[in-house]
């Protein structure tokens, strides 16, 4: 996917689902990435309905904006409150078997409205994709579906109301009907207008996006949504998927479906700081949930960035510059309690805590976090993907 | 029983593939092979029985000179550095049912080798013929790559050719190239006093007989334990498939949690603190902090019995009519 130079005035922050850069290699600008894209802000009203709605207390991401923008969310919460149910559905691209903490963060948020609102969720796993972007084999990229598949389901999803699939596997029949009714509504100018394809990308990645597009419509899953074709659909991403549901939202009405609605996240940043790239090759970039609590114990201590001053008595005199230090940011990812993480702030922002201390809180965090999963991960064996997997009806998929 | 030299070489020419056929004393080393077929007009083949350290087998078979790094090729596999060694000599006989110095890639025809991987020298395609054991050392018969192709393809292997001497980068961004070889199942050999017949030796996910055999408990796996823990262990000569959904040691993760929290809650400072209320505080911060904590291993056990249920009712025989 070559970079869309002409576009693109040098200045611009770029993100779409394959580049993601803030203006001159600084931070995202996500008040500027609403107005652009033209979706909503999610402000503390909705927070305060969803905790109505659900009886619980609203989930982390969403009490620390990581989940920070929507589009048509009240829709799904009117239909909610007047008994109509919807069903969740989100993705991964598997290119690569080592999942980070970045990785998980819609998976955990999906988890969370999955229980919160008791519906259904498909998860595709675009191997077909990664296939094409990433040079893969077609065995490779399948392979790797599988894997990830593993990690995704240690995230907690509930077996009796999940279907997850891959591209490979799963396209055709009424899913396909729909990847061609979509397709047939976006000129290849348009295709190229959102996504940037040139005379050099072959026809496979210009006929990818219909099938992104396709899971959005309950008339894909036969097998589930039989006869309901007015549920709802949500889409929890981050925000660099936006370009697919434009193009899917700006169709759907003319193909006679509803319009999927969205809830998206930010960005996770690297370990060595928001303006530093996440990379795959760069292991001291993110925390693996494959990494021991030695290795979280160094990528921490040595390569997160933080806001500290240089030296103890500027640090108690000035304090930390919130703004940058990245242990805090991670904190605010997933430290639970919300009294401890203002504490924290106050006491960091203010000098009176060091940066090795807060370094010691997020180690104890992550450490208990990347456990849990892999404890998880641990019990889900390939007949568990099979069965996750598996084009089967969830009878109590609303309950 | 595994196919004896006579039944390959009559299988070869029922499916019409053309080959030549040299009989001479038996031979444990390509050298010795040498001596007798050198200079037939085909090329050698160096043949290795391998294996890795979760008990999956590997045939390479390439040509003569073809160097063959096994910390390469294991990095490759996504193995990691020394993931692959030579496989004992039992395992030849058991596994792919062939003496000693008779590798070859025909021993894959044999049910005991139904998950052992095959991984071909793209050399061989630039041969007009190649050399092989067709499954006894006293003989070589030589075939071009499209005759072996052609017989693996009669018993449902799919014949593919690798580049055995490329050293490609292996990393986070660049996952291993041969992956896709590595086997899905590991072979697990039993320790039957007798042996069973090498039908019922096929260790997989084919032994639906085998599951009702009462003493598949598995482990549930521990905490920061290596994965394929639960594939490996062997009972009764049956791999376990997935562990069973086990009342007993959910409910005792679940207390020992509580109890865990217990006792971290109960301190001289906190009954100094909340005296006769202790109770009522203690009850309330276990409800806050567990909630999530037994939620998780619920859907761990809900998802683990589901898998059982699901693997059962898709293997169950219905009734006869």
């Amino acid at each position: 996917m070559e970079k869309k130079e002409d576009n693109q005035q040098e200045e611009e922050q770029v993100v779409n689902p394959w580049e993601v850069s803030g203006k001159d290699g600084g931070k995202i600008d996500y008040d500027k990435l609403i107005d652009k894209f033209g979706c909503q802000k999610l402000d503390q009203s909705f927070i305060d309905r969803v905790e109505r709605l659900t009886s619980r207390p609203p989930h982390v991401f969403l009490r620390r904006g990581v989940f920070f923008a929507h589009r048509d969310f009240n829709e799904i919460l009117d239909a909610y409150e007047r008994g109509d149910k919807f069903y969740l559905y989100t993705g991964r691209g598997p290119s690569s078997e080592a999942l980070h903490l970045g990785h998980l963060v819609p998976f955990m948020f999906t988890k969370y409205l999955q229980d919160a609102f008791k519906v259904p969720l498909v998860i595709q796993l675009t191997d077909d994709e990664k296939c094409m972007w990433k040079n893969l084999s077609v065995e490779e990229s399948q392979r790797l579906a599988r894997e990830n598949a593993k990690d995704i389901i240690a995230c907690g999803f509930d077996i009796s109301r999940t279907f997850i699939f891959s591209d490979f596997d799963y396209v055709g029949g009424a899913f396909y009907k729909n990847m061609v009714k979509v397709a047939k509504c976006v000129t290849y100018n348009k295709a190229v207008g959102i996504f940037g394809f040139t005379g050099e990308d072959h026809i496979g990645k210009v006929s990818f996006p219909p099938v992104q597009a396709a899971p959005s419509f309950p008339s894909s899953f036969p097998h589930l949504f039989s006869g309901k074709d007015d549920l709802l659909c949500l889409i929890p991403c981050a925000i660099d998927q936006d370009p697919y549901f434009r193009m899917t939202r700006d169709v759907a009405p003319r193909i006679g479906y509803h319009k999927p609605a969205l809830i998206e996240a930010s960005f996770f940043p690297a370990l060595q700081g928001e303006t530093g790239k996440m990379s795959a090759s760069d292991p001291n970039s993110a925390i693996y949930v494959t990494d021991s609590a030695k290795d979280i114990n160094y990528k921490v201590n040595k390569h997160a960035y933080t806001g500290g001053q240089e030296s103890m008595e500027k640090h108690r005199q000035y304090g930390a510059n919130l703004e940058v230090d990245i242990p805090i940011k991670y904190l605010s990812f997933f430290l639970e309690d919300d009294a401890e993480l203002e504490h924290i702030k106050k006491d960091y922002g203010a000098g009176r805590m060091l940066t090795g201390e807060v370094k010691k809180r997020l180690i104890e965090v992550l450490t208990e976090l990347v456990e849990r999963h892999r404890t998880a991960r641990a019990a889900v064996t390939d007949e568990t993907v099979d069965a996750f997997m598996a084009v089967r009806p969830l009878p109590n998929m609303f309950d | 029983m595994g196919y004896s030299k006579d039944q390959l070489l009559v299988r070869l020419k029922e499916l019409q593939i053309d080959f030549s056929q040299y009989e001479h004393p038996v031979v444990l080393t390509v050298e010795a092979q040498a001596k007798y077929v050198g200079n037939m007009g085909g090329a050698l083949s160096k043949n290795l029985f391998l294996k890795d350290k979760k008990n999956r087998y590997y045939i390479v078979s390439a040509l003569g000179d073809t160097k063959v790094d096994l910390k390469v090729l294991s990095q490759r596999l996504g193995l990691g550095k020394g993931g692959l060694r030579m496989a004992p000599e039992e395992t030849l006989v058991e596994i792919l049912q062939v003496p000693l110095g008779c590798v070859t890639p025909f021993a894959v025809v044999n049910e005991s080798a139904r998950h052992v991987s095959l991984l071909l020298d793209q050399g061989f395609r630039t041969h007009e013929r190649c050399f092989f054991h067709p499954l006894s050392n006293d003989m070589s018969i030589s075939l071009d790559a499209c005759g072996l192709d052609n017989f693996l393809k009669s018993i449902g292997r799919d014949p593919s050719y690798v580049d055995l001497e490329a050293n490609p980068p292996v990393g986070k961004d660049q996952p291993p190239d041969l992956a896709a070889y590595v086997p899905s199942v590991s072979t697990v050999l039993p320790d039957l006093p007798e042996k069973a017949p090498s039908s019922q030796n096929s260790i997989g996910n084919h032994v639906s007989a085998a599951i009702n055999s009462a003493a598949v408990t598995a482990k549930v796996v521990k905490p920061a334990g290596n994965v394929q823990n639960v594939k490996e262990k062997s009972v009764n000569g049956v791999r376990p498939l997935f562990p069973a959904a086990d009342v007993g040691k959910f409910v005792e993760q679940l207390l020992d949690r509580a109890s865990a929290l217990l006792l971290s809650e109960i301190s001289e400072d906190s009954i100094k603190q909340h005296g006769g209320q202790l109770g009522a505080e203690v009850a309330n911060n276990i409800k806050k902090c567990l909630r999530e904590d037994l939620k998780n291993l619920a859907t761990i056990f809900k998802n683990t019995a589901y898998t059982e249920g699901f693997y059962t009712g898709t293997h169950y025989q219905p009734k006869r009519l």
